[in-house]
């Protein structure tokens, strides 16, 4: 470890040690979820500060009916369905993308928006249809490439939007008061398109601190000393420690392309029902990319599998071994919820970095164990 | 999925350019960061850059990256070379106009 990460974790550990009760902070996003794990830090925070992943990872925030309408599209005679590649094995009541691919249907996996499009051009007897997922770190990249199909008139393209706006979302839980929080870390790469601005609402009107930092273990660490810092001072401020990346106003060029091409609408969430304003729509002169009103499709209801605990894991209520299927039947070769289906989900993050080695259903009890060893 | 990872601009072509992903080469659009040049440190972000950085924090970052995700990091962060490229990407790119 190198001296700066130790000095940090010392005036971490000072800090929390001056603590009078545990903290709780939440970060959003799959970013800091995994690096969290995947650096070790996890087991090396006090613990008496508690981090948890809320609903960070689009794939996991993904609703049903959404995975519903993806699979309903990819059947459509002359379909070809595209999307980033986590989203295939994501389950819906009818399977998954990657089931309906075996079975036939024409799916790919794309790395950037704009491939969509040129896989349009390419096949000109078919349509491309989009699912487009993400928050806003994505987000610009399918509003570029729909102006960009608009400006070149291709029109055997369309989009399934289901992206997402994280701070509404923060604004919801907070609303609820389901979970009991201190405050946010704040995503490096969301924040470099809205800006560290975007969060003075959760600061001002809900008393948070609010941190932006990037996914490095020394800018979550000094992220979460920050928090702690806050709580100890009874602060609520909002703090932006990635300046070296995020500006203020974030990223200008972004968020005028977005506005040109999406409004804010009500959207579902996975497990978390409708929010208002969370989610991205087309404007309307761009309502003929729409795949649902183009296929003319109804949307379904949601019928989560009412014993994985999904929704519960991302607003952060409980830990993904507090679910009875974690690791019993779900597992990331079989995930039956999508938090165990990408790479970034918390109980996929979970069950590859913090599995016990063995027995796991007797040491699943004592989730904690490890961090308190590590901290004395 | 949320990540961005640094690449320094090697070309610019309109609004396309040539990024080097530690020595992975990857063609990007840079329509959200209009104002970059060759030699500029990015962000990238599926196949678009968002942001510039400098290069003191870019290599800190690949530090950091390299040591979590090992030799095999371009495939675990998904980064397609023009030279590896799969056949999609380089199917869409022969095909575009
Ligand atoms: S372990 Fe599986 S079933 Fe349980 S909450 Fe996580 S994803 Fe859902």
């Amino acid at each position: 470890m190198t001296a700066r990460l130790d000095n940090l974790f010392r005036e971490l550990r000072e800090a929390a040690g001056q603590l009078l009760r545990p903290a709780q902070y939440m970060e959003v996003c799959g970013t800091h979820t995994v690096s969290f794990y995947r650096s070790g830090l996890r087991d090396l925070v006090p613990g008496n500060i508690r981090l948890i992943s809320g609903p960070g990872c689009p794939v996991c925030v993904t609703a049903q009916r959404h995975i519903d309408a993806a699979i309903a599209l990819s059947r459509e005679p002359g379909v070809i369905l595209v999307t980033y590649g986590d989203m295939l094995r994501v389950p819906g009541k009818l399977g998954s993308l990657e089931a309906t691919r075996a079975a036939g249907a024409q799916v790919r996996v794309i790395t950037s928006a704009r491939t969509a499009l040129e896989i349009a051009v390419a096949n000109p007897e078919a349509t491309v249809v989009f699912l487009a997922v993400g928050f806003e770190t994505t987000a610009p990249a399918t509003a570029a490439t729909l102006l960009e199909a608009d400006r070149r008139n291709i029109d055997n393209f369309a989009v399934l939007m289901c992206h997402k706006l994280v701070v509404p979302a923060m604004l919801t839980l907070l609303r609820n008061k389901d979970t009991a929080l201190d405050g946010f870390l704040c995503p490096g790469h969301v924040s470099v398109i809205i800006g560290s601005s975007a969060y003075r609402p959760v600061v001002e009107q809900y008393a948070k601190p609010c941190v932006v930092a990037g996914f490095e273990p020394e800018q979550m660490l000094r992220g979460i000393l920050q928090l702690v810092r806050q709580s100890l001072a009874g602060e609520a401020r909002l703090e932006n420690i990635y300046q070296a990346v995020v500006r203020s106003d974030g990223n200008p060029t972004a968020q005028r392309l977005m506005a040109e091409a999406f409004v804010a609408e009500t959207t579902p969430w996975r497990a978390l029902g409708e929010m208002p304003a969370s989610g991205l729509g087309l404007a309307p002169r761009f309502a003929h990319f729409d795949a649902v009103r183009r296929f003319g499709l109804t949307m379904g209801e949601d019928e989560d599998d009412p014993a994985c605990r999904c929704g519960e894991v991302i607003q952060g209520k409980v830990q993904p071994v507090e679910c009875p299927l974690f690791g019993r039947g779900c597992t990331p070769i079989t995930p039956i919820g999508p938090c165990m289906v990408s790479s970034e989900g918390t109980c996929a993050a979970w069950y590859k970095y913090n599995r016990p080695a063995k027995d796991l259903p007797q040491r699943a009890e004592r989730p904690h164990a490890s961090v308190t060893e590590a901290v004395t | 999925m949320c990540l961005a990872v640094p690449g320094r601009i090697l070309k610019c072509d309109a609004d396309d350019a040539l990024v080097d992903l530690q020595g992975n080469r990857v063609r990007i659009s840079r329509v959200l960061t209009p104002d970059t040049r060759p030699g500029d440190w990015v962000l990238v972000h599926a196949g678009f850059s968002i942001a510039t950085v400098d290069e003191a924090e870019a290599l800190e970052t690949w530090d950091y990256l390299r040591q979590a995700y090992g030799p095999d990091f371009a495939t675990e962060l998904e980064i397609e070379s023009e030279d590896t490229g799969n056949s999609e990407a380089s199917l869409a790119k022969g095909l575009s106009p």
